[in-house]
């Protein structure tokens, strides 16, 4: 069974302030990180492979991610994660790519690739949108589920799985090929193993152009695009407001007082 | 595709190098050089120039006449033919909208007997309720439900296509996107109608450090989705004319898929779904132990609110992660967000700190929690918690 799980290089901290007064982007520690959804969806390929060969059946993971030339970093993370093997999809054209560009690009890699099963963060903690799983599916026209906290069930023709949802859990039988979407739920993260580090750093890691996923450029980046930014601005700044102290029997007073102050109560 | 730097409009201040994320603009000679190689066209330079002197041309125009494209459509969402309340406050929302574009404003509803969600929402200001109604459309099902709404779009072109930014309208509005090629905004905070014309789409990016101002130029509709309690409910309609139901043509060769829904597990003690609380009691790491997760949960009940938590005590196994709130939670905006004994990481304030209001209890007078509280209580929350509850209940007993 052919795994394929899609990554995102973000920022390793999201304080990223606007400063009104000089109108810039303040970014405090500028180090990248695999976005932390996506490690669950890393985890849970990395099991089922796992899981798959034990049975002695043959089943590889395969990561992707589309940046810039350092993203290779976080795949070289990712192979010390358990991973088999990377590719980096890095061109100019990819650049300012929205979510539906985002995902047309990813799709058209995993064209290439042909996987039975395609994990995915549920969404990334810098854009935050969960769009690229589902939209990846619809490109590849494979089956999806989205907000997978559990796998009940795998064989060479369906999946089952459970999604997280606001009402509780819905159980469905997906037929493969599949492109999932994983909540934080679905499993506990390794650390990377000493041979997944040697191996992280071994790999050799190819560099896909659009050119190599039969992409016209008409349809990446900026240009291939329906969305465009037009303003950027920071939120409302959130000031702290009163603070009380004392002895727990006043503060609960106060706090009642204030509750019935606010008509909560 | 090309970003270009207007030599007569610069005066090389360096906004723009501070802004892109990249550091691909350097100032040289006062005027600002962008390095191509290293740009990736985010526009984060050309939003932060005060002298337009930096722009970023697309070689694009639309591929049809978009002024075919009338009339605001919500999404009407529906569980076991209820319909979510996100859906209501989308209605207040696409009413001001439609009323800017002078035109119609639609709920279109899929699932099997809608006949009791017409009714609630004909109470509202609609225009008008499409329904379209097959068993096989009962629950959500992402490939059945985007292809009869992709088809329905087609067919009646609305200009404007809203949803709730819940789990099934995140992930069923992107699939509809893509099929349309179409542009979507996720969790929208604000939605304007400019002078142009176009749907002005405001979102929170980077955990709600930064805001972005979306449009969708060249293509129609123009998607979004909004996340819960941002827009308030809108008044009952108490003139006019009811809306319109319309039961719309069913096409039975769009309704097959490759998934099978084999089981649906309610979950009992989320029955207050924390997105959809007025009011949110939540736990942290100061909760100590998960038998004291009751206190809180006592206060919740008392004050009729959810039971939120953060990561920290998820993490810890005290409570299942449905509750968690923040970056790798969910994002709420509750009128009344009670913190308690969190000490308010950015990542449990990228997912609360647009509540209303917000009260924290916390023995940390310096815990950062208390710079976005607007009422901060400096003490142990595991002895005010209970003495709260109880003067709660005490003033609700004597109502």
């Amino acid at each position: 069974m052919k795994i394929c799980v899609c990554i995102k290089q973000v920022p390793a901290t999201t304080e990223v302030k606007f400063d009104p007064e000089t109108n810039t982007l303040v970014r405090e520690g500028v180090d990248s990180q695999i976005n932390p959804f996506d490690v669950y969806a890393l985890e849970e390929a990395v099991r089922v492979k796992e899981r798959l060969q034990k049975e002695g059946e043959e089943a590889t993971v395969t990561v992707l991610t589309m940046g810039p030339p350092q993203a290779e970093q976080a795949l070289r993370e990712a192979i010390s994660l358990g991973a088999d093997d990377a590719v980096l999809l890095s061109d100019r054209a990819f650049r300012g790519a929205d979510t539906w560009a985002t995902s047309y690009a990813l799709a058209q890699a995993l064209r290439k690739l042909q996987p039975d099963l395609v994990f995915c963060g549920m969404q990334a903690i810098d854009g935050d949108t969960g769009q690229v799983g589902p939209g990846i599916a619809v490109h590849l026209d494979y089956a999806q589920a989205t907000y997978v906290a559990k796998i009940e069930a795998l064989d060479k023709r369906k999946i089952t799985v459970r999604r997280l949802v606001e009402q509780g859990y819905e159980v469905c039988a997906v037929r493969l090929p599949v492109v999932m979407t994983v909540v934080k739920e679905i499993n506990e993260p390794r650390t990377p193993s000493l041979r997944g580090k040697m191996n992280a750093k071994k790999a050799r890691i190819p560099v896909w152009k659009a050119a190599d996923i039969e992409a016209p450029e008409e349809k990446l980046g900026l240009q291939g695009s329906p969305t465009q930014v037009v303003k950027v601005f920071s939120p409302p700044h959130r000031e702290g407001g009163e603070k009380w102290t004392g002895e727990p029997e006043e503060l609960a007073d106060k706090l009642a007082s204030l509750l019935k102050e606010l008509e909560v109560v | 595709m090309a970003i270009r730097v207007i030599e007569e409009k610069c005066n090389g201040c360096g906004l723009c190098t501070k802004n892109c994320p990249q550091m691909a603009i350097a100032v040289d000679n006062k005027k600002a050089i962008i390095d191509l190689e290293v740009c990736n066209y985010c526009g984060a330079c050309a939003a932060a120039c005060r002298f337009r002197a930096i722009t970023i041309e697309v070689d694009k125009q639309a591929q049809e006449d978009l002024s075919q494209y009338r009339g605001v459509w919500v999404f009407g969402e529906q569980f076991r033919g209820k319909v979510a309340p996100v859906v209501l406050e989308l209605v207040g929302a696409g009413r001001k909208l439609a009323d800017a574009r002078n035109t119609e404003l639609a709920v279109v509803v899929l699932g099997s007997d809608l006949s009791a969600a017409a009714r609630e929402l004909s109470e509202y200001p609609v225009d008008k309720v499409y329904l379209y109604e097959a068993p096989e459309l009962a629950h959500y099902d992402g490939e059945r439900y985007s292809r009869v709404l992709g088809d329905l779009v087609r067919a009646l072109k609305p200009e404007i296509l809203l949803a709730g930014a819940t789990t099934t309208g995140r992930s069923f509005m992107s699939q509809v996107a893509i099929k349309l090629y179409t542009g979507l905004t996720a969790d929208c905070t604000g939605l304007e109608i400019g002078d142009d014309g176009l749907l002005y789409q405001t979102r929170p990016a980077y955990g709600g450090n930064i805001m972005a101002t979306i449009l969708c130029p060249y293509t129609r509709p123009q998607m979004a989705t909004v996340r819960h309690k941002v827009f308030p409910l809108p008044p009952k309609r108490t003139n006019g004319k009811a809306p319109e139901v319309v039961h719309l043509n069913v096409k039975p060769q769009l309704h097959s898929s490759r998934s099978e829904l084999l089981d649906f597990i309610e979950q009992v003690e989320t029955t207050v779904n924390i997105v959809e609380a007025d009011i949110i009691v939540s736990g942290g790491r100061g909760i100590q132990d998960p038998a004291n997760f009751a206190l809180i949960e006592a206060l919740a009940k008392a004050l009729g609110g959810a039971v939120g938590a953060s990561r920290a005590a998820v993490d810890a196994g005290w409570i299942p992660y449905a509750h968690q709130v923040g970056q790798t939670g969910k994002t709420v905006c509750p009128k009344l967000y009670i913190a308690c004994g969190i000490s308010g990481a950015v990542q449990h304030l990228a997912g609360m700190s647009s509540s209303d209001t917000i009260i924290a209890i916390n023995k940390d007078p310096d815990a950062p929690i208390f710079q976005v509280a607007n009422f901060g209580f400096v003490g142990d929350c595991l002895e005010i918690v209970p003495l709260l509850t109880r003067k709660i209940e005490a003033l609700r007993g004597r109502a």
